[in-house]
């Protein structure tokens, strides 16, 4: 049992939060207010090598563990989630997705320019129809002998606009269930897909978020990840370890907000003396403070047992289902801390707690985690 | 040309300092340590020639005087862009005694950087001894550093404007804030380079440091701010005699 974090993967840490702390901090605000996407932040964050950090250095990523990835994610998340959603989304879906389960041609051509972050990549699984119950899929991925057709609309898109490169789950037989979904690997510039309009969310409001329709969309055979028919089991192993950086993000948002809750609670005076010297408010500092080291704790622990190898997935969802819970709990108690100013733009803990909501909600909501875990304990 | 850059591992600049029982020496125990900010500038500046001035700068070196712990904030250099690390081994004593460390690496480089001071014992002594040490030119609180077609310029604050000089190599250049706008963060190719990057560690010479530190001190605490209104000027140039005693 080691609890120390190596020389490097603190410099990675010091890393990321110098660039949030530096550089997020000043725009975040504005972005936020105009819904505006992070397109200067992701070129930097791209030349620093935070796009592909986990990918292994022979496809030109960073070759950085799970752990370092993890303390990136939550150091960018305390400033701007927004922008932790689009290198999540890339590392640990995309990225990840493709080199473990894709073939060389593939990674050479795809995984190469996602990893050095000139591409973005997306992942396409929701539908209007089909969200919890992913293997309802009413995308089709038409076999067409050396091409398939794919017809359909995939919903809540992150990266949807900015992304060039998507991995599209569809239906080739519907007769097979979920054993008859596909993966592909998807060029956006590609005939045929078209966006809606960018939705206008509660939180992580300048991350890109877009349905996208897909009419008659060729895509060459070579494109499918896996055999036929691995689409599902593809989409989940993904999500496995995409729930890894979602709860960094939650851990991230939360510990945020309890910086600043404290920072504040140190200032502020009422009735004589600094808010911090009345026990209710130290207290709820407290019990923040054991959520937020809890959550990280899981956070780290799954991505231990991901780096050593290990299964994961049961440990990915108690932290993205703990985490982004708590994450939800710490922000409003920041808001009632920091009172009325709490409530106003200005003092960021209300967009914390709009980020927050959001990680309860995508890459699987926090019933489908209980799901996920009660049904690996349950088993025989 | 060869570039050094004396490094010096400093506590973070919002640590909260403590001393040990006796107040004599500064506790370290959780503190962590950066590379000293100007230090960081220094080398920032030296990446941006080496980009930017074709082969004029063949290599550009990171030196610190201290222990093992001194380390890291030599890799992280190294991450920066360094592309080798000097560690002389040995507990910065004073700045007599650093400078004379220094002084031995010093000497096989042309164009060396030194902070305008440590952001922790804020000697402002270094660089100019270490000059001494060479028997080379030193210029301080220089804010630019350029080379033009070989030749190296520097500008250095002055009262109400700035001057530029030009000299010659070698020489020790003392910087302060404007000689970089902001250190670079290590990218993710930086830190996995710096993995093979050598780091060498040297004997320290023999000398002795000239001075000794008694005792530490902190400052008293800062006292409340009053607010006088400023209807109230009465008031106020009676707190101003009878309390603050500055009139
Ligand atoms: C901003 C944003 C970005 C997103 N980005 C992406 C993306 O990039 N790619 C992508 O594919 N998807 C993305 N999503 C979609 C997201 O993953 C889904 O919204 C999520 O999986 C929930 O699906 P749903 O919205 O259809 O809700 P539903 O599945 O309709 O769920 C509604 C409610 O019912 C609950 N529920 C459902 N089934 C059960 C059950 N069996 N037991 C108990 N409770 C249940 C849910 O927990 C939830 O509370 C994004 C969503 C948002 C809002
Ligand atoms: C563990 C420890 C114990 C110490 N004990 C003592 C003590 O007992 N008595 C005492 O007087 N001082 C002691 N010091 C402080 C030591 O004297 C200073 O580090 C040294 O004098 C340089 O500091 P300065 O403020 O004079 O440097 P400045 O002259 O302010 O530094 C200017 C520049 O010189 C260079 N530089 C400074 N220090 C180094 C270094 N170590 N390696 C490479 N370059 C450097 C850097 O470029 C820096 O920007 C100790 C320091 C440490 C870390």
């Amino acid at each position: 049992m080691d609890f120390e974090f190596t020389e490097e993967q603190l410099m990675i840490r010091q890393a990321a939060r110098d660039y949030a702390e530096r550089e997020l901090i000043q725009d975040v605000l504005e972005r936020d207010a105009k819904a505006e996407f992070p397109t200067r932040h992701i070129k930097n964050l791209a030349d620093l090598g935070f796009m592909g950090m986990i990918v292994d250095p022979k496809y030109d990523g960073g070759g950085m563990d799970t752990i370092s990835y993890v303390l990136a994610i939550e150091e960018i998340s305390k400033i701007d989630s927004s922008v932790s959603v689009i290198l999540s989304v890339n590392n640990s879906l995309v990225c990840y997705g493709i080199e473990k389960f894709g073939i060389e041609e593939q990674k050479e051509k795809y995984l190469k320019p996602l990893a050095r972050g000139e591409k973005i990549g997306a992942f396409l699984l929701s539908e209007p129809e089909a969200g919890s119950d992913a293997s309802k899929q009413r995308t089709i991925a038409e076999d067409k002998g050396d091409y398939y057709l794919i017809n359909g609309t995939k919903n809540w898109i992150s990266n949807a606009n900015s992304a060039s490169i998507y991995i599209v789950i569809a239906h080739t037989h519907p007769e097979k269930g979920h054993k008859g979904i596909n993966a592909f690997i998807v060029e956006k510039n590609s005939p045929g897909i078209s966006l809606g309009p960018h939705e206008d969310k509660m939180g992580m409001r300048s991350s890109d978020t877009h349905s996208v329709m897909f009419t008659d969309v060729k895509v060459p055979k070579e494109n499918r990840i896996g055999e036929d028919g691995f689409g599902f089991k593809f989409a989940m192993k993904a999500l496995e370890a995409g729930r890894i950086g979602i709860a960094a993000q939650a851990v991230g948002i939360a510990s945020g907000a309890l910086d600043r809750a404290i920072q504040y609670a140190k200032e502020r005076k009422a009735f004589g003396t600094e808010i911090a010297n009345h026990q209710a408010i130290a207290f709820k500092i407290s019990d923040m403070a054991v959520k937020v080291e809890n959550a990280r704790n899981l956070c780290l622990k799954a991505a231990w047992l991901k780096d050593q190898g290990k299964p994961f997935a049961t440990a990915s969802s108690m932290a993205k289902q703990y985490a982004a819970d708590i994450a939800m709990e710490v922000t409003t108690e920041a808001v009632q801390i920091h009172g009325g100013y709490g409530y106003v733009k200005e003092y960021h803990v209300e967009r914390l707690m709009r980020e927050a909501k959001l990680t309860q909600i995508y890459e699987g909501t926090s019933e489908i985690q209980k799901i996920v875990i009660s049904r690996s304990l349950l088993s025989d | 040309m060869k570039v050094l850059i004396c490094i010096s591992n400093v506590p973070d600049t919002t640590t909260k300092i403590r001393f040990n029982a006796d107040n004599t020496a500064f506790d370290t125990a959780g503190i962590q340590w950066i590379i000293n900010p100007w230090d960081e500038l220094a080398l920032t500046r030296a990446l941006e020639l080496k980009e930017t001035t074709g082969d004029t700068i063949e290599k550009i070196t990171v030196v610190a005087v201290g222990l093992k712990d001194a380390e890291p904030t030599l890799r992280k250099a190294l991450a920066i862009g360094a592309d080798d690390a000097v560690r002389i081994d040995a507990e910065p004593k004073d700045a007599f005694f650093v400078a004379e460390q220094l002084a031995q690496v010093a000497k096989d480089y042309d164009i060396i950087l030194c902070g305008i001071e440590a952001s922790d014992y804020n000697g402002s002594a270094v660089g100019g001894m270490l000059s001494e040490f060479l028997n080379i030119p030193s210029v301080s609180s220089v804010s630019k550093l350029n080379i033009e077609n070989g030749d190296v310029k520097v500008n250095r604050e002055i009262d109400g404007g700035s001057e530029t000089l030009s000299t010659e190599v070698p020489f020790v250049a003392i910087v302060q804030k404007g000689i970089a706008l902001e250190p670079r963060i290590p990218s993710m190719r930086g830190i996995m380079m710096a993995r093979k990057k050598p780091l060498n560690v040297l004997p320290a010479v023999e000398t002795e440091a000239l001075t000794e530190f008694v005792s530490y001190e902190l400052p008293p605490a800062k006292s409340a701010c009053k607010i006088v209104d400023t209807e109230n000027v009465k008031e106020l140039v009676d707190l101003l005699h009878n309390e603050a005693k500055v009139i």
